[in-house]
Parts: structure tokens; sequence; C-alpha cells
């Protein structure tokens, strides 16, 4: 999906807010933290040091509780708030070098935002709404109106063009929100905890609604979120963000499995893994258990069961060691590597034998015993 | 004289204001007359067009055009009230200083409305401003419409355009203060948002803050029409006409009947006014009164449905345009 390829990257960004953010910065510098600095001289430091890139197509996630820091770094990328110091760069352009001219442009072309609050403007209709950037922008009557309607039927808003938000419930209020971000067409999405208002069903439907326009159209989205569970949902790849700094950037299967310090792992406590973890990432090879190339017999009797593979990896079958050394069993049962945890407990659990995992091309991943399963569950 | 007083240094120790003031009035009246003559010549304008305007219109054909006007803006009821308080004018007598003291107002609101919405705006936008105006305000709301009458006449001298004037002085702040507060108001996610998508201040201004100000910015127009009508009375001291010359020549000669019925007519007049700009703040509010475009309600919707019975397809361009 993620053609891996930094679309976006930030390099040391910082934000001080306060009357004399060089002081601050030099604090900095000479190693005090947050709250010295606020103690000292007032001001508050944002975000510290923030790196991260976003690949092209994928949803990166920043995640953090309130006060970490993440919806002044979602802003500092389209300078709403002004960074002090750092780089932010765009298809190689620096964002924090630009004129005011070209900031306009970059907003109006490049990144549209959805708020937490949908932000919509409560005297125009939807259709207005929607075509509120290409109106800035300059398009013409015509082209904003096509635009605008071809939005609203992608967010399923079709038939809503004349009512008036105050009309709408919080679900389609925040559908028309995308739908005036879609409008644009821009390159990168930034969606400030754009769910967080919305109830427990819709949020899950707007988030499967999101991911389905982002596969179909290959969207680029930065999402801010306070909530774990929606980032691992979602997100490709997770940022947390603790006090204005990055802690960690990676896939949720990454941070589960090595989280940076007692901070993630705490935070990563109350997720179950089989929500996050797949059949793939879970998977062992043990050598002794495989046998490569053309099958003629079982070769280690110390083995229950031996899986063969061909040269080319591809998974042919399994022997049962013990009751039928030189049978290759073809019907067998086994796992997408895809598939996550929780989805394949029940085959794993009725099988004799440690289930192979097996991707869509067919290729033996390992396998997954009873054992290696439980530890699985209970370990995260 | 005494000698200084640490205890009671006001017997000699004294800021001679008034004569400051006195000399500065008779330099600016000796030296700067024509400048003050040349301000009197928009007002002129404005004021003498809608006088004629007002007065050369026949009473029932004014009272109907109003009553349709109050019609279109906010409904049949409304159109029926104008009717009603415009026809009670006309019996009481007073319709031609009515009409007078209507055009004064209204002259009155041109030019505040063309100063203090942009300086309403403009103070929305900088806080140095609005310190600076704030104080300015207080003073032309408090200090007492006298003070300034007598300064008016020697530079001005009298009649209806320093009328308008002292007028505008003590209208001019609310519209000022509300247009400030509207735009402040405008909720910050509306304005990230519309920053967010690229606005320039500009855009940001006409697209987002005045139109979601505009109930605020309504309330100050009536707020500046109310204060109109009231000063109406001290200004016709200068001899403005209308119904406050009524009013003051009934008090001056204890006419009680005649300062009655200026007053009545001056209640009805304001009636009118507030109803009316009421109704159009309310119209303007962006959350109830959805029901279509103005054109399609009121006698031009009613109107263009009898025309558009015969001439469809003429007045659906029409309309569209």
């Amino acid at each position: 999906m993620s053609t891996e390829q930094p679309l976006l990257s930030i390099k040391n960004v910082y934000k001080v807010f306060g009357d004399d953010p060089e002081q601050a910065m030099k604090m900095l510098d000479e190693g005090h933290d947050k709250d010295s600095i606020f103690d000292k001289t007032g001001q508050t430091v944002g975000v510290m040091d923030a790196s991260f890139s976003v690949n092209k197509g994928e949803i990166f996630v920043v995640m953090g509780l309130s006060g970490s820091g993440k919806s002044t770094m979602v802003r500092l990328l389209n300078r709403l708030i002004e960074p002090t110091s750092g780089s932010i760069e765009l298809n190689g352009k620096n964002v924090t070098q630009l004129s005011s001219e070209e900031l306009l442009q970059v907003r109006r072309k490049e990144m549209s935002m959805v708020f937490q609050s949908f932000a919509l403007m409560p005297h125009m209709t939807v259709q207005d709404n929607t075509a509120f950037g290409l109106e800035i922008s300059g398009v013409d009557q015509q082209e904003r109106e096509r635009r605008a309607k071809d939005s609203l039927s992608q967010v399923g808003l079709s038939g809503y063009e004349d009512s008036y938000p105050h009309q709408l419930s919080g679900g389609m209020q925040q559908r028309v929100g995308l739908a005036r971000a879609l409008a644009n067409d821009p390159t990168i999405l930034l969606m400030d905890e754009a769910f967080s208002a919305l109830d427990p069903l819709i949020r899950t439907e707007m988030q499967d609604e999101l991911v389905r326009l982002q596969r179909e159209q290959e969207r680029t989205i930065v999402f801010i979120s306070h909530d774990l569970d929606e980032a691992i949902r979602i997100g490709d790849r997770i940022a947390i963000m603790e006090g204005g700094r990055v802690v960690q950037v990676g896939t949720p299967q990454e941070i589960l499995r090595n989280p940076a310090d007692d901070y993630v792992e705490m935070f990563f406590k109350g997720v179950d893994p089989g929500k996050v973890l797949k059949a793939g990432d879970v998977a062992e090879r043990k050598p002794q258990e495989e046998i490569i190339g053309v099958f003629s017999g079982a070769t280690d009797t110390d083995q229950d069961y031996q899986y063969v593979v061909d040269e080319a990896g591809t998974f042919l079958g399994l022997v049962n060691t013990r009751e039928a050394p030189d049978e290759l069993v073809s019907d067998f049962r086994s796992i997408n590597a895809e598939s996550l945890v929780n989805e394949v407990l029940d085959s794993v659990a009725r099988s004799d034998y440690a289930v192979p995992v097996l991707d869509q091309a067919g290729c033996y991943q390992g396998n997954i015993s009873k054992q290696q399963l439980l530890q699985t569950l209970h370990n995260a | 004289m005494s000698e200084l007083s640490l205890l009671d240094p006001f017997q000699t120790l004294t800021i001679p204001l008034g004569e400051w003031v006195e000399s500065a009035l008779t330099y600016l009246v000796q030296n700067f007359r024509d400048f003050f003559r040349a301000i009197r010549w928009p007002i002129d304008q404005v004021l003498n067009g809608i006088e004629y305007c007002l007065q050369s219109v026949p009473p029932m054909i004014g009272i109907i055009l109003m009553s349709l006007f109050g019609w279109q803006m906010a409904g049949k009821r409304m159109g029926l009230f104008c009717a009603c308080i415009l026809l009670s004018l006309g019996f009481l007598g007073v319709w031609s200083e009515s009409m007078t003291t209507l055009s004064l107002v209204l002259t009155a609101l041109f030019f505040c409305a063309v100063m203090g919405i942009p300086l309403g705006i403009w103070s929305s936008r900088s806080d140095r401003v609005e310190r600076t105006v704030r104080p300015v305000l207080d003073a032309m709301q408090t200090l007492p419409a006298f003070v300034y009458l007598v300064p008016v006449v020697m530079l001005f001298g009298i009649g209806n355009v320093p009328g308008v004037l002292v007028t505008i002085v003590f209208a001019l702040p609310p519209l000022v203060r509300l247009t400030n507060l509207g735009i402040r108001q405008v909720p910050e996610d509306k304005v990230e948002a519309a920053l967010a998508f690229g606005c320039t201040n500009r855009q940001l201004l006409m697209k987002v803050q005045l139109p979601l100000a505009a109930p605020t910015i309504m309330a100050g127009v009536n707020q500046t029409l109310m204060l109109s009508l009231s000063m109406v009375v001290i200004a016709s001291m200068i001899s403005v006409g209308g119904l406050g010359q009524m009013v003051l020549r009934g008090i001056g000669r204890l006419d009680m009947g005649l300062a009655t019925v200026g007053g009545v007519g001056l209640v009805l007049l304001a009636i009118f006014l507030d109803r009316l700009t009421q109704a159009m703040g309310d119209n303007s509010s962006t959350e109830k009164g959805h029901e279509g475009h103005w054109y399609e309600k009121g006698p031009v919707g009613l109107l263009l449905r009898v025309l558009g019975k015969s001439k469809k397809t003429k007045y659906a361009k029409k309309s569209v345009a």
C-alpha cells in the first residue's frame, strides 16, 4: 500500500509558547527540561525535537494524551501555529520557509484539515460548506459545484446539499467536514481528533469509512488521536507523543512488541494484543520442524509434526512423524498471515498440531502452536 | 492669595482646563471655520436627499411602501404592525414632523455605519486600537450633550446638519462596540478552519467573521437608532426640526398637549424602528429561518409568483440572476 518514500518529513521541530522563545531554546540546549523552563521563564514548550516522516499513501497517527502536544504538532504542519525552529518538508519544499502567499497556496492545494469540533460555517448550506476551500481558492462556480457534489457523494451525503449544518447529526456534520477537506483534493489530509466528538458507534463507522476512502484514493493522512484503539485500528504507523516529545514511531505491531520505554509500555498495557498482532507476526519457524525440497519421509522423529516446503518457499503439506512418517498430509488447516491473532484463536485451539501460517501467495511463514498463542496473549 | 499649602494645594495649583478649552475654541472658530463648514457638506447632501424622498411621497403611499418593506423583512404580522404604527402617526397629525425626524435619524445612522462598522472591525483586529478607542467611546456616551452642543453651534452653526452631527457623537459608540464584540465572538474554530483552508484576512472577514457577527452588528444598528431618537429632543435646542422641536416648544410654552403629541410620536417612531431592525437582526441570525431566499418570500415573492404564472420563463431567469 505504501511506497516507502517520505512525502512529509519533519526534522527537529520545536515550538515554544511565550514572549521569548530564544531564551527557552537556549535553556533547552543547556539541558533544562520543560518544567524548569516553565518555572523560570513562564514559557511553555509545546513540542520539542519532533522528527518523523510520513510516507505517501499511509495513515500516520500521532497519538498521545491531552497536553502531549499532538494538536500543536498538527497545526505546525500547516503553520496555523508557527514553529519556533526545525524544518517541515512537504514534497521537498520547506514549509517553514514559505512566504505568506506561498503558504496560502499550500493550505489551499496541498493540505486540508478536518477538525474535532467540525468547524462548519453555520450560515452556509452543506453544499457551500463543502465548496468553501474551492471558493477561497477562486475556483469557478460550476467546477466548485461539481467537485463539492462529488466529494459529498464520496462520504455518502448526496441529497443533503441544501441542508444547513445544524440540521444534521454530529456524524453527518463530520462527514461534511471530511467532504470539505476532500473537495480540495489535497496531497495530505490533516485530521485533528476528527472522530473524538462522535459517539462510539458512529466513530467506528467513520473510521471504517476513512480507511475505505484511503484505500480507494491512496490518500496520505496525518491523523491525531488520543484513543489508542482508534490509532491501532486505522493507523499504518503510529507516533507516540509524550510531553511534547515524539517517543516512538512504528507500526502498531512494532510498538506493541518493542515499546521504546516504560511510558509506551504502560500505555499499551490495556491493549488486547490479539487485536493488534497478525498471525504473521506471531508465527515461529524452527529449522528442525521443516523439510525443504522433495518430500521423502520424515527427517527428525523428535518432532511430532514436520512442515514440508518446496525450494521456492511454497507450503506443500505436513507430516505426522509418529503415526505416518511417510505420508504427506495435504488436508491441513492453515492461517492467513494477515489475519489478526484474535481471528485465528479458534483454528489453533481446535488443531492437534501447530497451525501453519501462509501469506497470500501460499508461502510458509512459520506456525503457531497453542502454547505460543497463549504466551502472546499473556505477554503484551 | 494664600500661600501654597501642602494639605490643600488645590487652592493655588489648578489646571485651567476651562480657559484652555475656551481659547482653543476661539482659535478654531477664528481660523478653521471654513474647514468645519466643509464637513457640513456631505451630511447636508445625505440629509437633504433622504428628507426630500420622505417628504415628497404622499403619506398614504409612504405608509404602504414602508409596510410592504416590513412585510418583506419580517413577515405579514410585521407588515400589519408597521401599517398600524404609521397610520397612528398620520392620525396624530405629525406625519410631516415624523418624516423630518426619521430622515435625521437615518442620516445619523448612515454616517454611524460608515464610520462605526470599519472602526469596530479595526478594533476587533487589534487590541491596541481597542484600548485607544474605548475611552473615547466612553467619553462620547457619557459627556453631557449640552457640553458639546455649544461648541458645535459655534463651529457649525445651527440647524439640522449640526443636529445630525451631535446625534452621531452620541449614537456611534454602541455600533463600534457591538461590531467589535460580534467579530471577537466568532468561534475560534471557525476562524481556524477558514485559515486552514487558505483564507486571506479579507476573505476571513467577508466570508466568515462578518456573516457570523451579523446579528450582533444588527443589534448595534438597533441601539444606534434608539439613541439617535433619544438625542433628537436635545438636538432640537439647536434648531433641529421634527418631533423633537414639538416637544421642546410644548415644554417652553407649557403646552402639555403639544409636548405629549410630539412625545407620543417619538415613541411610536421608536417602536417602529426597533421592531423592524430587531426583526432584520433575527433574519440575519444563522440558526433559524432558512425558509428560502428573500425573493421567494413576502410581497416580492408574491409578486413573482403572480407574474410567474403568466410569464414563467422570463421571471425564472430574473430571480436566478
